[in-house]
C-alpha cells in the first residue's frame, strides 16, 4: 500500500503550474511549427472570410461615394486586415473538439491529471498562437499592399491591443469551455453550437463592424461577451477610442473572463460526473 | 460504361441505407440549412440596406446566386467532400489497399462509397431560394436559361469534383491533409458574391484555381440573363480539360501509393 502523494507547498504549485504551461505552449508550437504547410494552408482558408467581407463593403464604400456610415474602404481594410489577426489569437479548443475527445475517450488521459484539464487547452493553443501570428505577418503585409488600409495608431492604443488580444482568447476559452461540457451529456450538440457561432457572428463585430449593425442590434451586442472578442480588440486599434473607452474595454474584457471562469467552475463539478467516454 | 454505373448506384444504394438509419440526422441538417440561410438573408438585407446594387446585381439577383451557393454547397457537402475525406484518412492508414484490390476503375471506387444524405437538404433550401429570386426578377426567364441554368449545374458540380480529388490526391505527398476542409470551406464562401466583385488577381484564382466562378456565378449568370454563349462554351471546355488532368493526376499519385498498413 503506498502512502498518498503530499499536497505540494503553495509556492511551488504555483512555480509547477508556470512550468506547465511553459512547457506546453513550447511543445505545441514546435508541433505548429512543424507542419507549418499544413498550417498555412488553414489560415488561407481562415483569410478567405474577412477578404470577402472586406471586399463587399469597399465596394460598396466606393459605390456610396467614398463611405458607408463614415468607414472608407481604407478603414474598412484596416478594420478586416486586424480582424484576422485578432481571429487568430481568438481560436480556442472548439466544442466539435470536445465532441471527437469525448466519442475517442481522448478526454479520459486528461482527467487522471492532477491540474483541471481547462489548462491543458489554454497552454496548448496559445503554444500555437506564437507560430500562426508569425505566420500571418507576410499574409497581412500582402493584404496590405493590395488593400492600402488606413491606419492611425498611438502607443497607448498598440499596448491596449497587445492586452486585449489575450481578454479576447481567455473569454472565447471560456465561453467555448462551457459550450463543450455540454457534450457530457449529449454527443451531438451540434445544433447549440450552431446556434451560439451566429449569434457570436452577427454581433461580435465579425461579419461587420457593429457601427453598420441596426441600433437595436449594437443594444444587445452591449449586453453580451462577443463583442469583447473581435469587435473590441480591433477597434482598439483601428478606431478612435477615448482613452477611458479603451481602458474600459479591458474592464470589461476583464469582466467577462471573470464571469466565464466562474461559469466554468461552477458548471464544471456537476458536468464531469456525467463524463463517460464512448469510444474504446 | 455499363457496369461502372452500376457499380456506382450500388454504392450509392448502400450509402444512402447506411445514412438512413441516423435519422435524427435529418433535424440537425435541417436545423443548420436554416440558420445558414437566415445568417444569409439577414447579410442580404444588411448589405443592401446600404446601397442599391453591387457591382450591377439588386438584390433578388444576389438571391439567386446566393441560393445556388447553397445548394451546390449541399451537394457538395453531400456527395464529393465525405469521399474525398474518406480517402485521405486511407492513404495514411493503409485501407485505400481494400478499394484497390477490387477489380474496378480505382478512382470511380473512391469517389462513390459515401453520400450523406441528409447533406442534401441544402439542396432544398437552396433551390427554394433561387425558385423565390427567380419570382422576383424583373426578367423573365425561358426555357433556354433553364436548361443553362441545369447544364451549368452539372459543370460546376464536375469541376468541383476534380478540384478536389486534385487536392485530395496530395495525400499521397502530404501526411497531414487536416486542413483541407477548411481550406475549401473558406475558399467556397466566396461564391456567396458575384465572382466580378473581386479584384482581379482574386477573381481569377477562384476562377481558373479553384472554380468556384464557374460553379456559382456562371450558372447564376444563366438565370439573370448575363449569360454570353462565349462563357459558356469556355466553362464546357474547361471542364473536359479539367477532368481530364484529374484522371491523369489521380493515377500519377496513386504510383506513389505502397501501403502503410502492414
Amino acid at each position: 500500500m503506498s502512502a498518498p502523494a503530499q499536497p505540494l507547498p503553495q509556492a511551488s504549485r504555483f512555480r509547477s503550474t508556470v512550468d506547465y504551461y511553459l512547457t506546453s505552449m513550447r511543445t505545441h508550437a514546435q508541433t505548429d511549427f512543424q507542419y507549418r504547410a499544413a498550417t498555412y494552408m488553414y489560415l488561407i482558408g481562415m483569410v478567405a472570410e474577412p477578404v470577402i467581407y472586406l471586399v463587399v463593403w469597399s465596394t460598396i464604400a466606393r459605390s456610396q461615394g467614398g463611405s458607408v456610415n463614415g468607414f472608407t474602404a481604407g478603414e474598412f481594410a484596416a478594420y478586416y486586415i486586424v480582424w484576422t489577426l485578432v481571429r487568430n489569437m481568438n481560436i480556442v479548443f472548439t466544442p466539435y473538439g470536445w465532441e471527437w475527445r469525448i466519442k475517442d475517450g481522448h478526454f479520459s488521459g486528461l482527467l487522471l491529471r492532477p491540474q483541471h484539464p481547462i489548462h491543458y487547452d489554454l497552454a496548448t493553443m496559445a503554444g500555437g498562437k506564437v507560430v500562426w501570428v508569425l505566420l500571418y505577418l507576410p499574409i497581412a503585409f500582402a493584404l496590405t499592399l493590395i488593400f492600402k488600409p488606413t491606419f492611425d495608431v498611438s502607443a497607448l492604443e498598440v499596448v491596449v491591443f497587445l492586452v486585449a488580444i489575450w481578454g479576447a482568447y481567455l473569454i472565447r476559452s471560456m465561453f467555448l469551455w462551457l459550450l463543450g461540457m455540454v457534450t457530457f451529456w449529449t454527443t451531438r450538440a451540434s445544433a447549440i453550437f450552431e446556434t451560439y457561432i451566429m449569434a457570436e457572428l452577427l454581433l461580435s463585430g465579425r461579419l461587420v463592424p457593429l457601427q453598420l449593425m441596426p441600433g437595436w442590434a449594437q443594444t444587445i451586442a452591449a449586453f453580451l461577451p462577443f463583442k469583447w472578442t473581435f469587435f473590441f480588440p480591433i477597434e482598439a486599434l483601428v478606431g478612435d477610442l477615448s482613452t477611458a473607452s479603451l481602458l474600459g474595454g479591458l474592464g470589461m474584457q476583464l469582466f467577462w473572463t471573470t464571469v466565464g471562469a466562474g461559469l466554468v467552475w461552477v458548471c464544471w463539478r456537476a458536468s464531469a460526473k456525467h463524463y463517460t467516454a464512448v469510444g474504446n | 460504361m455499363r457496369r461502372s454505373l452500376v457499380v456506382a448506384w450500388l454504392f450509392t444504394r448502400i450509402g444512402v441505407m447506411n445514412e438512413l438509419q441516423y435519422r435524427a440526422n435529418f433535424f440537425v441538417a435541417l436545423f443548420q440549412s436554416v440558420l445558414t440561410l437566415g445568417v444569409g438573408l439577414v447579410v442580404l438585407s444588411l448589405v443592401f440596406s446600404h446601397t442599391q446594387e453591387l457591382k450591377g446585381w439588386n438584390h433578388e439577383e444576389l438571391l439567386c446566386v446566393m441560393g445556388i451557393q447553397i445548394a451546390m454547397g449541399g451537394l457538395m457537402r453531400a456527395t464529393i467532400q465525405p469521399n474525398m475525406l474518406r480517402l485521405i484518412e486511407e492513404v495514411q492508414d493503409g485501407n485505400l489497399d481494400y478499394a484497390l484490390t477490387k477489380p474496378e476503375d480505382s478512382q470511380l471506387l473512391v469517389s462513390v462509397r459515401e453520400v450523406r444524405v441528409w447533406q442534401l437538404v441544402d439542396v432544398a433550401s437552396g433551390a427554394a431560394v433561387v425558385a423565390v429570386g427567380v419570382s422576383r426578377l424583373e426578367s423573365s426567364v425561358g426555357l433556354t436559361d433553364a436548361l443553362a441554368l441545369v447544364g451549368l449545374l452539372a459543370l460546376g458540380a464536375v469541376m468541383l469534383y476534380c478540384i478536389w480529388l486534385i487536392l485530395a490526391t496530395g495525400a499521397f505527398w502530404v501526411i497531414r491533409m487536416w486542413f483541407l476542409t477548411e481550406l475549401f470551406e473558406g475558399l467556397y464562401q466566396t461564391g456567396r458574391w458575384p465572382i466580378g466583385v473581386y479584384p482581379g488577381w482574386l477573381r481569377y484564382s477562384m476562377t481558373y484555381l479553384v472554380p468556384i466562378g464557374f460553379a456559382i456565378t456562371v450558372p447564376a449568370e444563366a438565370v439573370t440573363s448575363r449569360l454570353e454563349w462565349g462563357t459558356a462554351v469556355t466553362a464546357v471546355v474547361f471542364a473536359a480539360a479539367l477532368f481530364a488532368f484529374t484522371r491523369w493526376f489521380w493515377r500519377f499519385g496513386l504510383r506513389r501509393y505502397a501501403g502503410a498498413s502492414a
